[in-house]
């Protein structure tokens, strides 16, 4: 979550859901939370009774909208020019919170001299090198700070710099060398801001967005009004917002917005970053992904020599990733244990190393160039949840061997007989060498362990049934093959074989219990919290160390199991505890629940206002205290002034309450870390029917796109149609959690799309009959519901449709249908490499699909644009 | 209606709160057994269940429609109402009279529950019911409606239902403290503007003798498919046994005027 993590210092919702009840206004944009996350809308709801206004900002009215004071429809895919309209709207009427802007982010700082902005380059930023298709960002450095140099994730590395700081700010040089409190200075941030955003105008707004300038000044009035010391706003975004090719930059605006608006850190604001079901925190916390360690810790790329090279590399001087090496130390302890020494660099060189992307979707291309021979799959369905399905069925049928662990045989599993390749000829099972193994899944009633909620929290989760038959967890089967894995190694003739060490040294000795050998799960959850030299369970993060003296599994979940207690166990009722709730589970770091809230008190420690009180410095006790663990040093004066030399979290003042952040400030504009500028800038979809009237750079130019046989993009001439793919209560993403169940199934039976009135008028669709919706890769049947949910908008002085399709299905269990996702090309933002499934273009017509051959004959006629 | 012995129990569900996340209904199944019962697509917004019945006892409405104040430039022009209908547990219940078996009861609760072991299958509960709320299930003939999850009041808990809201759209509890909140909640919503907020179902001196289950509804009862005077049907039927006596007796007499003739 880069867009949260360089704006901040983390990738994590800077809030709690609960807190949401204290907004005095909420705006919800990208997000359909009502839907999504019906259980923590009750905090939306509650806020609503106690007077805050509620806004919506999405292309459908949904359940969310219904709920809502105001919904404003906008054409999907222009988001950054509504919310840069909304920068432009505070700067140019100074409706900034200047004395939390000032003192609490990076807008007093110098930008170097070198920087150009899009309007200077036409949509560009300074540095971009055209041959590699990537920036530079050497001239997006605080100037006559040695920025990049000194936190070489930065300079000259851009292939890996934002990859591997997908959850926190990179280095920079520490404090800006040269700041203007004034605001004044023409290269100051503030300033460069303003000129940045002063095209981005209600009547940009009205033109891109097609929202009328008199319901943009509704939301960017309600904002600035329910904004400062007495009041807060918050918002909530979830998937509408990153599966963008400029996603990231999507969330960077609206944390431009909330700084300048000094609504981060305190109650009632913030950004709550919805994520998408009961784990997605904890999956990129412990992580799932290639590029990240646990906590955030950069992956280790080919370059890097050793444990010093790494900390060289990659930590700041200042802020507490300054403590990166104790982290990543107390890491490789808890891989390895006793063979993690300080005479063999704690066995860091046993660590895989980065040569390149090797992301989700870059994999799955390598699969179908047959780079890749076997696959995992677990809790993810991909022949259904993933952009462009079709390609990544065709890719999974030439592996060797696949291993697909769910509850029932899902379209992964069975897309080699019966998949819709299957039927149209362009597979035959026959052919498909790839040997498939389904093991059944325990459910989350079937084992302990802990979930990481969508607010950093973890809670734990008691089995309370043994699982049927041969369905096992997650743990035991993944416990159980690294068991068997290093039997085999052992007893192979290559005993000494070096390459066999990293697996054979491992620390793999979980305790089992019961009659199926299940890992106990407490044993893993104590081992991510660490324990001491004494072997004691740690406290907090801050006990961490770099001598080897220390193991931790995942430095900012040190504490969670602190005291031996399982503290994810939690469950004091919330009217036995203060508002905050702390009993409540437990959520890193250190059971804060709203982060950076040191930004809740004044620069002197006291409270912005007797009524948004949070945290504040207690001048008797000489120390921070409030409702909410403070993120600051709980001693630190407010008034402290770092000493010449100071590093790590000592080189932060008092008033500085971002502390991840190298210089301790909020950043309106990033000098390092995103691969595609330092500031938003408003871009086209990778396929859009309109043109970019700011700049002549049409689409992100660092987005990645691969075209290829099967990835063919749209003509936008050909496929007038913005589509965009979107959920429903009633159904669990790709389903194998709903589409196999009764109860389920029944509420929402079959797959639909939702049309307009005036789009089934002008293309003679008729209400509960069939569509099929065309793009250049495959197209697919839905029944019509005709709504006016779904409004035509009038963009660039034309009548613009948009068609809605719910992606849940595919065509196994009792709810079966097409799979959206096999319309959407593979595009990917170039930060975090997250598809754009949220806008691109098609076609649409009455009736079913072609059945067998005609299906891929029709689309090529469509492509080529030879349909009659 | 005998006096409950505990004390009368029931639902307050404030229409003006529901995301129509239809977790009341998949609690309800879940909780109550009670089984899939279609498939189909009904393409009437989002609503796939259509109305209460023998295996669907808490409904969840989608009423898409223009918004009742008209359509403002570039603002929606539709509203989304949604509410979730049930059982409505009546002061005056028809199925109950009208069952032959005992089988329907009033429990202690004030609740009206169809004990399954004794239903015969008569149906003569379904015609009677205003709401059209309890039904026979096509493969075992008995009639099934919401039992107010009897089994959990009689352990203490929130039914099913209103346990899994998440918006406390749906709220039980002892029916006079609910009245009371209700009324509340409508004045605080008038203040707010909501005019168009009312009650129904909660009035002791409607056709049904006031609902266990009542609603806070924001338009007239039929935009939400619910009778806009539901009367107890069985509400004549003491008259109509008075009539149908004078007519036995009249009948009675005449015809034994008849024999007396023929004696004659």
């Amino acid at each position: 979550m880069p867009g949260l993590g360089t704006s901040f210092g983390r990738g994590g919702a800077t809030t709690f859901q609960q807190d949401l009840a204290n907004a005095d206004c909420i705006v919800i944009m990208g997000s359909n939370t009502a839907e999504c996350h019906p259980v923590g809308f009750q905090w939306v709801m509650e806020a609503k009774d106690r007077g805050a206004k509620v806004i919506h900002i999405d292309p459908r009215f949904t359940r969310t909208s219904a709920v809502s004071d105001l919904h404003v429809p906008l054409r999907a895919g222009s988001d950054i020019v509504f919310l840069g309209a909304i920068v432009n709207h505070i700067l140019s009427n100074e409706r900034d919170f200047r004395e939390y802007v000032v003192s609490y982010t990076n807008a007093a700082a110098i930008i170097d001299e070198g920087f150009q902005d899009t309007d200077d380059l036409d949509g560009l930023f300074s540095g971009w090198d055209a041959e590699s298709a990537a920036y530079d960002p050497a001239t997006w450095q605080y100037a006559g700070n040695s920025g990049s140099g000194d936190g070489p994730g930065g300079q000259g590395s851009t292939d890996v710099g934002a990859d591997t700081h997908g959850g926190h700010g990179p280095p920079t040089g520490g404090h800006p060398e040269m700041t203007d409190p004034t605001l004044q200075h023409p290269r100051c941030v503030y300033q460069l801001l303003k000129r940045h955003f002063a095209r981005y105008t209600p009547e940009l707004v009205e033109e891109l967005c097609g929202v009328p300038p008199h319901l943009f000044a509704q939301v960017a009035d309600a904002l600035c009004e329910n904004s400062g010391r007495e009041r807060t706003s918050a918002f909530c975004y979830a998937v509408g917002w990153t599966q963008h090719t400029v996603g990231v930059q999507y969330i960077r605006t609206a944390s431009i917005v909330q700084l300048l608006l000094g609504n981060i850190g305190r109650p009632g604001g913030g950004i709550m970053a919805l994520r998408g079901h009961a784990s997605i925190q904890g999956s990129t916390d412990i992580p799932t992904l290639y590029n990240i360690l646990p906590g955030y810790l950069p992956m280790p790329d080919a370059e890097t020599a050793d444990l010093d090279d790494y900390v060289e590399r990659n930590a700041a001087k200042t802020g507490f990733w300054g403590n990166m090496r104790a982290y990543m130390v107390s890491l490789l302890k808890a891989y390895w244990g006793d063979a993690a020494r300080s005479d063999n660099d704690f066995c860091f060189d046993w660590l895989p190393r980065l040569t390149g992307d090797h992301s989700t979707y870059q994999t799955m291309l390598d699969m179908l160039d047959g780079k890749v021979r076997g696959m995992f799959v677990m809790g993810e369905n991909p022949a259904v949840g993933s952009a462009n399905s079709k390609l990544h069925r065709m890719a999974m049928a030439k592996l060797d061997w696949l291993v697909v662990r769910d509850f029932s045989e899902i379209e992964s599993a069975s897309f080699w007989y019966d998949g819709p390749e299957i039927e149209t000829g362009e597979m035959t099972t026959e052919q498909i060498p790839t040997e498939v193994f389904l093991l059944p899944a325990a459910s989350h009633t079937e084992k302990d362990g802990s979930f990481t909620n969508t607010q950093r929290m973890l809670q734990w989760h008691h089995k309370a049934v043994e699982p049927e038959g041969d369905a096992r967890s997650e743990l035991w089967f993944s416990f159980h093959l690294g068991r068997i894995i290093r039997d085999k190694l052992r007893s192979s003739a290559d005993i000494d074989n070096a390459k066999d060490r990293p697996v054979l040294d491992l620390a793999w000795d979980y305790p089992t219990e019961g009659a199926l050998d299940e890992p106990s799960a407490a044993a893993v959850l104590r081992e991510i919290n660490g324990w001491g030299a004494d072997g004691k369970a740690l406290g907090g993060f801050a006990d961490l160390a770099d001598d080897g003296s220390t193991a931790c599994g995942c430095w900012i979940y040190c504490g969670c199991y602190a005291d031996e207690v399982n503290q994810t166990a939690r469950r004091k009722p919330g009217q036995d505890q203060n508002w905050v709730a702390p009993e409540w589970g437990w959520a890193w770091p250190a059971n804060r629940r709203i982060l950076y809230n040191r930004a809740s008190a004044d620069p002197d420690g006291k409270p912005w206002s007797e009524r948004k009180r949070y945290v504040w410095w207690d001048e008797g006790a000489g120390e921070w205290t409030g409702f909410d663990v403070p993120d600051f040093e709980k001693t630190k004066r407010p008034d402290y002034q770092p000493p010449e030399g100071a590093v790590a979290q000592h080189a932060l003042a008092g008033d500085d309450p971002f502390i991840m952040q190298a210089d301790g400030k909020g950043w309106l504009f990033v000098p390092n870390g995103l691969k595609d500028g330092p500031l938003p800038a408003h871009y086209e979809p990778d396929e859009s029917p309109f043109h970019n009237p700011l700049y002549s750079q049409q689409a992100n130019p660092a987005r990645q796109r691969y075209p290829r046989p099967g990835n063919e993009h749209n003509d936008p001439d050909l496929f007038p149609y913005v589509m965009t793919t979107y959920r429903l209560t009633e159904h669990h993403t790709a389903g194998g959690m709903s589409r196999f169940v009764d109860v389920l199934s029944e509420l929402q039976p079959e797959f639909f799309c939702e049309v307009s009135p005036e789009l089934a008028a002008e293309r003679g669709l008729e209400h509960g009959g069939w569509a099929t919706i065309i793009s250049s890769r495959t197209a697919i049947e839905a029944r019509v519901l005709v709504t006016d949910r779904i409004p035509p908008l009038r963009v660039q002085g034309r009548v613009m449709h948009q068609v809605g399709l719910p992606y849940h299905w595919g065509q196994r269990g009792l709810s079966t249908g097409d799979s959206a996702n096999d319309l959407f090309p593979l595009t990917l933002d170039p930060n975090v490499h997250i598809q754009e499934v949220k806008a691109a273009t098609c076609d649409i017509r009455p009736g079913r699909r072609p059945r067998g051959p005609a299906l891929p004959a029709m689309v090529a006629e469509y492509r080529e644009g030879r349909h009659g | 209606m005998a006096e409950p012995v505990a004390e009368r129990v029931g639902f307050f569900t404030d229409t003006s709160v529901c995301i129509g996340c239809k977790a009341c209904e998949v609690a309800c199944k879940e909780w109550n057994g009670v089984p899939e019962d279609g498939l189909q697509w009904l393409g009437t917004s989002y609503d796939n269940t259509g109305a209460l019945g023998a295996s669907t006892w808490r409904h969840v409405a989608f009423i898409e429609r223009p918004p009742a104040g008209g359509v403002a430039d570039g603002a929606p022009g539709v509203e989304w109402l949604m509410s979730s209908d049930v059982c409505k547990h009546c002061t005056h219940a028809a199925c109950l009279d009208v069952c032959p078996t005992g089988s329907l009861f009033r429990t202690e609760f004030g609740t009206v529950v169809v004990q399954a072991d004794i239903c015969n299958g008569c149906g003569y509960c379904v015609p009677a019911c205003p709401f059209g709320v309890i039904d026979k299930r096509e493969d075992d003939g008995r009639a099934w409606k919401c039992t107010l999850c009897y089994d959990r009041l009689k352990d203490g808990m929130t039914p099913a239902c209103a346990q899994a809201c998440p918006t406390t759209s749906i709220q039980f509890g002892p029916l006079d403290e609910l009245r009371a909140r209700a009324r509340q909640r409508v004045a605080s919503l008038h203040s707010a503007g909501r005019t168009d907020a009312r009650l129904y179902g909660d009035d002791p001196d409607d056709g049904v003798g006031g609902a266990a289950a009542f609603f806070l509804l924001l338009d007239q009862p039929e935009v939400y498919g619910l009778p806009s005077d539901p009367v107890v049907t069985t509400r004549d039927l003491p008259q109509m046994w008075k009539a149908a006596g004078r007519a036995a007796a009249v009948f009675a007499v005449g015809v034994a005027a008849a024999f007396a003739g023929r004696r004659r």
